[in-house]
């Protein structure tokens, strides 16, 4: 636990954030089993002490690019619980009009620029996203998120290098839950010190425990600040998904101990007992958060049953811009 | 006095270049990257100087990661910049196919309307300079195939230089395919060339017996082929398609429907190719105009070869070209 202790709203906006993204993916668990949302569909469970820790010190200006598992990273930054349900129903009315689903969340006006299904594929977008605001004179970070399973595609080790050869003010957050997709990080990488690559391309790194929110906020602080100043930062996260990969999983590749291991170390559990150890929280904070939830999310899923379904005259709209010039 | 007299002599790899500089100096959000771009001065030479005048801020020498700096030239554009990425040969954007595809062809689309990549790719493609078969392939026709892309093949000075104005002001993704044999072609660019459309096929030459539809390095075989069987007294029409996504069926339908005999002259390959493409659309719209079944002229089914001769026989060649179309134009099968 972080030795920097928050004040009573700050914990209290920690724990709302991790929270929502658990209720709203719980919720989208019933969702999938009653078919309104279909597709691929992964879960953060497990990992939302991640996304809300980082996403906590990011600027309105900065820009965030994500993977398929996204959607606590799409409400931390604050895309509505509304516009992404709705997007998993494949209504127009969700964020991306119902043409990404789960997997391809986006925003333009919180600079959220997608929901990458293809692994590594959003770290070269990141870096040339940087490379834009750079060349700009803005003064904004863009922070890229992937799982480790991405270390091992040749874009990671590019991106890394082009963007410190470049001095870009990226900061690559590697959420490192063991597993690319079934398949053990010990079976894929013959160095599993993931921050410590970037060494080898004079990336600063650092490695912090993805279950605790705090510590990730505070490493995200001192990252942003590094990359705020033109270079790139890697930032490992340590954590663990308590669900399968996908909807489709099995499970066949982890024991059921090692999940209930990990489950000691839920970050919301670990957070809020903590706080409430020394007084910043209380039960009530906690009722009073899941109240509000419950109320937002409940509002979602309504938002999403009334939105309508995109006219299949417009199937063919925006695969080229409408009358638009550059 | 006339736009010739006012023209000036120069190599395709001039008049591209003129266009890139022209761009950079008209629009402070372009800047060039690409391997070999800058201190090297570009594999074919195309940009030799532009790092002397525009600084390494806009001519960026880039490692060899083709996805990587492909996808960095997506978010460059998301980003507000306009890039123009050099491949320096299409067959290395194979190593960048998952940015182009996966992401620089879908986002539009995928994120419901609200993220276009204004970016431009420009590749050096084609055989014909004994390169084998790694470093000889022709992909803009593959290109072709992917919706939320713009694939155009300048084989004309005006076009070298023009279309990448033009590309660059188009919202979308643009991938230019320069012929690698053209670039040493000699001619005359008006001192007036500005934008060339990146939307049309043109007619090349206008003829009346047959037409080849054509583009790129073929462009310029197929009117060496015109200008011989004329001699012969077959008048034959060249359209230089131009514009492979999205094809010109206007221009193509006209000059089919005048002349009622078309050869397609491909250095693609056969199979699933542009020309398979073409010839469909010609049988959907114009079937009754047709006199002959359409002819088609593609490179062999087979990797590029070295040896000259295998390599000069897997491409079309003028004198194949003039066998095709008098096949068209006299057989009665």
């Amino acid at each position: 636990m972080s030795l920097l202790m928050p004040d009573h709203d700050l914990a209290r906006r920690l724990l709302w954030q991790m929270v929502r993204i658990r209720r709203f993916e719980e919720k989208c668990i019933e969702m999938y089993s009653t078919q309104k949302i279909r597709g691929f569909m992964h879960l953060y469970i497990g990992e939302e002490a991640v996304a809300t820790g980082i996403i906590e010190q990011m600027r309105l200006e900065d820009a965030i690019v994500a993977t398929y598992r996204e959607h606590g990273q799409a409400l931390a930054r604050g895309v509505s619980a509304g516009l992404i349900m709705a997007e998993m129903f494949g209504k127009q009315e969700g964020c991306a009009r119902g043409r990404g689903g789960s997997m391809h969340l986006f925003d333009a006006k919180t600079r959220f620029y997608g929901g990458n299904a293809i692994v590594g594929g959003g770290l070269p977008l990141a870096v040339g996203l940087a490379l834009a605001d750079k060349m700009q004179n803005r003064q904004a970070v863009t922070v890229c998120f992937f799982g480790e399973g991405a270390v091992a595609e040749g874009e990671f080790h590019e991106s890394l290098n082009l963007s410190a050869l470049w001095q870009l003010p990226v900061l690559f957050v590697c959420e490192n839950n063991l597993y690319a997709m079934g398949t053990a990080l010990r079976f894929t990488e013959s160095k599993m010190d993931i921050a410590s690559k970037g060494d080898a391309y004079g990336v600063t790194n650092a490695v912090v425990d993805g279950m605790d929110v705090l510590a990730v906020r505070e490493a995200a602080q001192n990252a942003l600040e590094t990359a705020r100043r033109g270079q790139p930062f890697l930032l490992e996260c340590r954590t663990y998904r308590f669900r399968a990969h996908s909807m489709f999983d099995a499970e066949l590749y982890r024991t059921k101990e090692e999940v209930v291991q990990w489950k000691k170390r839920d970050p919301i559990t670990l957070f809020f007992d903590s706080m409430k150890t020394i007084s910043i929280l209380t039960e009530a904070d906690l009722i009073a958060v899941e109240a509000e939830i419950t109320k937002e999310v409940d509002e979602s899923v309504a938002f999403a049953e009334v939105g309508t379904w995109e006219p299949v005259d417009d199937l063919t709209r925006f695969v080229y811009s409408e009358g638009k010039e550059s | 006095m006339s736009a010739i007299e006012a023209s000036r002599k120069m190599t395709f790899r001039d008049a591209v270049r003129e266009g890139i500089r022209s761009a950079l100096q008209n629009d402070s959000r372009v800047f060039l990257m690409g391997e070999d771009v800058g201190h090297y001065g570009g594999c074919f030479a195309v940009s030799r100087g532009l790092l002397a005048e525009f600084g390494k801020e806009r001519i960026r020498d880039t490692p060899l990661a083709e996805s990587t700096f492909v996808g960095a030239g997506i978010g460059a554009a998301l980003g507000g910049m306009r890039p123009i990425v050099e491949i320096m040969t299409c067959n290395f954007s194979l190593l960048a196919l998952d940015q182009i595809m996966n992401t620089a062809a879908t986002l539009l689309h995928m994120s419901g309307g609200q993220f276009n990549v204004p970016l431009v790719i420009r590749l050096a493609t084609g055989g014909g300079k004994q390169l084998a078969a790694q470093h000889s392939h022709s992909l803009e026709g593959w290109y072709a195939h992917i919706p939320g892309i713009k694939v155009v093949t300048p084989a004309t000075l005006e076009d070298g230089y023009g279309m990448l104005a033009t590309a660059l002001a188009d919202p979308d993704p643009v991938l230019i395919f320069e012929n690698q044999t053209l670039y040493i072609m000699e001619g005359e660019l008006p001192a007036n060339a500005g934008p060339a459309d990146i939307c049309s096929a043109q007619v090349r030459c206008e003829g009346k017996d047959a037409s080849i539809l054509t583009y790129g390095a073929s462009l310029h075989k197929s009117l060496e082929a015109a200008a011989n069987l004329a001699e012969q007294g077959i008048s034959v029409e060249v359209v230089d398609l131009r514009v492979l996504r999205p094809l010109d069926d206007a221009t193509i339908l006209r000059s089919v429907t005048k002349t009622h005999r078309t050869l397609i002259v491909d250095e693609g390959w056969r199979s699933g190719g542009i020309s398979a493409e073409i010839a469909a659309r010609i049988q959907e719209q114009a079937f009754y105009e047709l006199d002959r079944p359409v002819a088609r002229l593609c490179a062999a089914e087979v990797p590029i070869p070295y040896a000259k001769h295998l390599e000069q026989a897997a491409l079309p060649q003028v004198e194949t070209i003039i066998a095709a179309v008098q096949n068209l134009v006299y057989s009665h099968g």
